[in-house]
């Protein structure tokens, strides 16, 4: 969009949630919200969007198209205006100003050598007191160089790596398996310091949990280098292991969580949002379906903190109709509630359970959820849902018995009603009296 | 395959789900037809007019597969063939069901045939005599239930062909065939 020229843009995820940068946590939303320029007359028209404090940046959301946002990182903020206490001032909508610097033609720089005042219109019913003091403190707090110190550290580490032959920088040698062991060393000693400091109390806690999933982060992609370059090895029990720390660590991680605070009355808008990004990966693994309840455990598990209810995860899978994502909420008749891709097709699924019931095991002595659920590689509970609908379908028959409850292939349709005798040799019918008359 | 008496049984017999309820419309309207089918034919064959919902009805339960039919199924099968004509309820419980796997009418057609055949226009037999007597035995009429024979009789009469009467004995009644 035209903001591009004035406001760095911002990427957003196919669900609308702004992806952030390395480090960055979301700390308001505010909805409704102007964005205006008075000095630049060519400044685009910024009307009534999703506002997003972050510690590293202000994006602005345009909510009715998804042309895509506009970002101002706060490195940029220079200044931010106290909130006019005027009569008028009372009267109108309340606004904050602030000063950034800009390029010499008005684009927004952080090394610029001009500035601008931006004010935001705040036209949503939000307190401009609690966000101009959430400002006040994310800005004075420069989260985000921290890790542009970090980066820089890194970066000026490799120059001086890569012109090694040309200046004598002395550095202690990393060579020989003593080496080795010492960076091991280095490793797990900071690795057990930041652990033990996380763990010393629960504010402790809260404000290592950024640390921690960047922690898990770099374990994981650790492992995955690792079992990588040992695919061959025979030690299956390792690599299982593996496996098993990488998926608890991969379920670690949302930096940011949408929260009650931060996004106030939108919560549930971006709490929908964010979950429909965050069911992408382990609906992959569930073969395009999961239960609520399944994934209402993942998502708080991810989350960490600032757990979520079961009716807010409602509401948000309730709010999917309104946009635009892949993911659907989907009620089976029993009321069982389920979490499934738009593309998933039942189709698919009828197949298999088809095949599985036509076995000739199957034709004897029917099916049950959780012969299904091994076939399919699902939930017993959501197996039972599939049967039910195939029976609903005319592709199962119920058969309930002291044994229990199972399922056989449909066969009435096979058979003629005015020759109740009459096997025709093709057919399901056919199938099943071969496989279930005992020869001879 | 599988045998009730001389009754020769259809392989769905021993299909499971025919005996459980199906709750699937299409599938459950098959499987009622399919029981209406099988009970007209084994009570054609066995000679069978009534059926008792609580009594063991050797058709209601199939021990090979040691599956039988709830008492809802039994009523609502029946009730199929109480809603095409070829049943009827003798009580308002329910508990009870006559079997037409000919219809009053056929029957009374049947009557006619007999009465023809065997040269008995004009004549006078007792309902009972209709029923069990040696005129009849070999046909259809023999052995046949009370109830029916006496509707199809009473039907006949409405049309004129037979006249009915108070026999002596309280308890029988005496057709007089017309010509």
């Amino acid at each position: 969009m035209a903001a591009g020229k004035w406001l760095p843009s911002a990427q957003l995820t196919s669900s609308g949630r702004p992806v952030l940068l390395p480090g960055e946590v979301e700390c308001s939303t505010l909805s409704s919200v102007d964005l205006e320029c008075e000095e630049n007359s060519n400044f685009p028209n910024f009307k009534s969007g999703v506002l997003i404090l972050t510690t590293h940046r202000i994006l602005w959301i345009d909510e009715t198209n998804n042309k895509g946002a506009a970002s101002i990182p706060l490195g940029a903020v220079t200044h931010i205006f106290s909130l006019k206490k005027s009569i008028k001032a009372m009267f109108g909508k309340p606004k904050v100003r602030f000063q950034v610097s800009a390029a010499a033609d008005g684009r927004v720089d952080e090394k610029g050598s001009t500035s601008i005042v931006i004010t935001l219109v705040l036209r949503g019913k939000s307190d401009p007191d609690v966000f101009y003091s959430r400002f006040w403190e994310v800005w004075r707090s420069r989260s985000w160089e921290v890790l542009n110190i970090a980066g820089d550290s890194d970066s000026r580490l490799e120059r001086s790596g890569g012109s090694m032959e040309g200046s004598s920088v002395v550095r202690m040698p990393v060579v020989g398996i003593s080496g080795i062991l010492r960076k091991e060393q280095e490793l797990w000693e900071s690795t057990d310091k930041s652990l033990q400091d996380a763990f010393q109390d629960l504010n402790a806690l809260m404000s290592k949990a950024k640390e921690m999933v960047m922690l898990a982060e770099k374990m994981r992609l650790k492992l995955l280098s690792g079992s990588t370059s040992q695919a061959n090895a025979a030690n299956d029990d390792d690599t299982g292991s593996k496996q098993e720390m990488q998926d608890w660590l991969l379920s670690v991680g949302i930096v940011s969580p949408v929260t009650k605070e931060s996004a106030g009355a939108l919560y549930h808008q971006q709490l929908s949002r964010q979950l429909a990004d965050f069911v992408k990966l382990p609906l992959e693994k569930a073969g395009g379906m999961i239960a609520l309840i399944d994934v209402y455990c993942l998502f708080n598990r991810a989350r960490g903190t600032e757990l979520i209810s079961p009716e807010d995860l409602i509401q948000a899978c309730a709010l999917w109709e309104k946009f635009d994502v892949p993911v659907m909420l989907r009620k089976f008749e029993s009321g069982v509630m389920v979490i499934q891709n738009k593309s998933h097709s039942d189709e698919e699924v009828f197949a298999r359970i088809k095949s599985l019931a036509l076995r000739p095991n199957a034709l004897w002595t029917g099916i049950n959820p959780s012969d299904a659920a091994t076939t399919l590689g699902i939930a017993p509970a959501l197996a039972k849902e599939h049967l039910l609908t195939a029976e609903s379908q005319g592709l199962l028959c119920r058969d309930i018995s002291p044994e229990g409850f199972r399922f056989f292939i449909n066969v009435f349709k096979d058979i003629e009603p005015n020759n109740i005798y009459l096997v025709k040799e093709h057919g399901i019918y056919g199938t099943w009296v071969s496989a279930t008359t005992a020869p001879g | 395959m599988q045998k009730l008496g001389d009754f020769k049984l259809p392989h769905f017999f021993n299909y499971p789900p025919y005996f459980t309820l199906q709750p699937v419309k299409d599938t459950r309207q098959k499987q009622v037809q399919l029981w209406k089918e099988l009970i007209l034919d084994y009570c054609r064959t066995q000679k069978i007019f009534v059926i008792g919902l609580e009594d063991d009805f050797p058709l209601f339960s199939n021990s090979a597969i040691e599956r039988s039919l709830s008492h809802e199924a039994r009523d609502i099968f029946l009730s199929g063939l109480v809603s095409d004509g070829r049943a009827e309820w003798m009580d308002k419980g329910h508990k009870k069901c006559l079997i037409l796997w000919l219809r009053i009418q056929d029957w009374a057609d049947c009557i006619l045939r007999f009465v023809k055949d065997n040269g008995l226009e004009d004549s006078v037999m007792t309902v009972e005599e209709i029923r069990s007597g040696i005129e009849s035995r070999g046909t259809e009429l023999h052995g046949m239930d009370r109830t029916v024979l006496m509707r199809a009789l009473r039907m006949l009469e409405q049309k004129g062909k037979l006249a009915m009467f108070k026999g002596s004995s309280a308890d029988d009644e005496g057709v007089k065939f017309s010509a």
